[in-house]
């Protein structure tokens, strides 16, 4: 982590007649960060976003990007980012193809054809190059987002709600693609959600937002090292496995309830573990342990 | 102008010649001109009539009126107010349609002022008005001198006047030039109310609405409008007529262009200055 932080915001507000999105808001993101910006739905992040890629204007406050003033270095700054924000929406009656080929022609660095190609089948649209967009699925647009966003080899890489429309495998690509951009190509990444544990994943520093202030900032590890998790048990034959429960201390403290023969318990992280050892070690079979942690869950712990 | 500019110019022109809702004008206008040719051709003698009767007490007509050049004359006539509407059905989805959309996002996350995109998007819709004003100026002289040979150019006005075939041609490019200089203008209102609203009807819309009030309260002559006419764009429109006038009122032809390309200015200045402060929600 460098000392000077890739964007910075200080006292940034913005508000819309008498609402206010974004209140005094201060964050810093570093090189090499994959920073989690979180919030419920309505918490202000997507009006962040858009205030640091120049689409809309703070009412106060400053944002600084590459350590220059976003305000008077608007070209420079958005030439060395790439970003999703909200929903990817392109020009339906073009090919995903002309479609980046357009936006190739207004970057400061154009990409050969070849290259665009590559850049498609990156985010797995290998063979729909010259399919029009208005064919695509929500997924596939994503996908194409993604290829906008990272064409032109960007440093920084805003993500907002990335994995909005995307099945399963196609969360999971992203994330892969996301550590990779970080690890291998040592990109700067801000990605923005209302899942927790999607941030948890795969970010290094986080922040959380709500009604436009901010909640808490730091690492993920740290934030999240307190904070207790939601984690199901299922066992191999949980006959014995209540009567246990209620005769130990520290398991009827933590315990839920039992849904569907899964046993429900509120723990740190640090303690997940423990647990599941104290079941091991008298002779219940633990056959899967989920654990899951929500943005709710986490608001009503701190308060 | 640099190279990034005509990058933009290039990929807005794209753009529109991508869009369907960009040809209507062009299909339109041929319908129209081949439609009034075609009827000209089958019934022009007896509509003629109609128009010099109260004349023939007075004049002797020797050979043919209705010409080619005539022929552009009534279409040009015909044409020019509803040409606004094509050219608004295009220039207010500029800035709107995008906004609906929501690929003005894409585009102003790029590395490009948004003056620049404001000028080039401006550009390409000059060029597809001149686009539209040309093909409509060939079509009209093309098929009307196909159908009906050369002649002198009768016009009735505040008089008659009678060009003299080889005076008449210029005459009519010169009032398709000016034609163009009336559309930009319209489109410049259209794209300007595209920058106000998110929805790409909307500027359509209100153009049109803008343009048809002016143009009734330019045509009642009481003396309540008459004070305001100087103000209405529509009363400067109409000034390509001036060309078949002898001579050539310069003065009115020049007042006209300089209120036009005022206008033009106007629209396209508040356009830049209030996108550049545009916050984009969509």
């Amino acid at each position: 982590m460098s000392a000077t932080p890739i964007i910075q915001t200080s006292q940034l507000s913005k508000h819309f007649d008498k609402f206010t999105a974004v209140n005094n808001l201060d964050l810093s993101i570093y090189k090499g960060d994959v920073y989690g910006f979180l919030g419920p739905n309505g918490a202000g992040k997507s009006t962040t976003i858009r205030m640091l890629m120049g689409l809309i204007f703070p009412s106060a406050g400053n944002i600084s990007i590459f350590d220059k003033e976003l305000k008077d270095n608007r070209e420079y700054v958005l030439s060395r980012i790439g970003a999703i924000i909200e929903k990817p929406d392109f020009y339906n009656y073009l090919t995903a193809l002309q479609n980046l080929e357009m936006l190739n022609k207004l970057q400061s660095v154009r990409l050969s054809i070849a290259k665009l190609y590559e850049v498609l089948e990156l985010v797995g649209l290998k063979g729909r190059e010259k399919s029009k967009v208005k064919t695509f699925s929500q997924g596939m647009k994503q996908r194409l987002g993604f290829a906008q966003a990272l064409m032109h080899n960007p440093d920084l890489i805003i993500l907002d709600e990335p994995t909005n429309g995307l099945d399963p495998q196609g969360v999971k690509d992203v994330r892969d693609l996301i550590l990779k951009l970080n690890k291998e190509q040592g990109k700067t990444i801000l990605i923005s959600s209302h899942i927790l544990s999607e941030i948890e994943i795969i970010c290094n520093r986080m922040i959380i937002i709500q009604r436009g202030k901010k909640v808490v900032e730091g690492s993920v590890n740290e934030l999240l090292s307190f904070n207790e998790l939601h984690v199901s048990f299922e066992f191999e034959d949980d006959t014995q496995v209540l009567p246990y429960i209620k005769q130990h201390n520290f398991l009827t403290k933590k315990f839920i309830e039992v849904v569907h023969q899964r046993y429900h318990f509120n723990l740190l992280s640090s303690e997940v573990a423990q647990t599941n050892k104290l079941f091991l070690d008298h002779g219940f079979a633990v056959k899967s342990m989920i654990p899951v942690r929500s943005l709710e869950d986490y608001f009503l712990n701190m308060t | 102008m640099n190279l990034l500019f005509l990058n933009l110019v290039q990929t807005e022109l794209y753009k529109i010649f991508r869009k369907g809702r960009s040809y209507i004008g062009f299909g339109a206008i041929a319908f129209i001109v081949i439609v009034i040719q075609i009827a000209l051709f089958v019934d022009g003698e007896s509509y003629l009539e109609l128009g010099t009767q109260s004349l023939k007490d007075s004049f002797t007509f020797q050979g043919n009126l209705l010409n080619g050049y005539l022929s552009v004359f009534i279409i040009l006539s015909s044409l020019w107010v509803h040409i606004p509407f094509l050219i608004a059905l295009v220039a207010g989805d500029l800035l709107a349609g995008e906004a609906a959309a929501g690929t003005l996002r894409i585009l102003l996350i790029r590395p490009v002022s948004r003056t620049q995109i404001v000028w080039a998007k401006f550009t390409a819709i000059l060029i597809y008005v001149l686009a539209v004003v040309v093909f409509m100026a060939a079509l009209s002289i093309g098929t009307g001198l196909l159908i009906f040979g050369e002649g002198d150019l009768f016009v009735m006005k505040d008089m008659l006047y009678i060009f003299d075939s080889s005076d008449s041609l210029w005459r009519i490019l010169a009032s398709f030039a000016f034609s163009f200089l009336s559309m930009s203008m319209v489109a410049s209102l259209a794209f300007m109310l595209s920058a106000v609203v998110d929805s790409s009807l909307g500027p359509i819309i209100m153009t049109m609405s803008i343009i048809i009030v002016f143009m009734i309260v330019s045509s009642i002559d009481l003396s309540i409008f008459r004070a305001v006419k100087p103000f209405m764009f529509t009363t400067y429109m109409g000034a390509w007529r001036e060309f078949f006038s002898d001579p050539v009122d310069w003065h009115k032809v020049n007042t006209a262009l300089i209120a036009l390309i005022t206008h033009i200015f106007i629209f396209l200045g508040f356009t830049t200055w209030y996108f550049k402060r545009k916050d984009i929600l969509t």
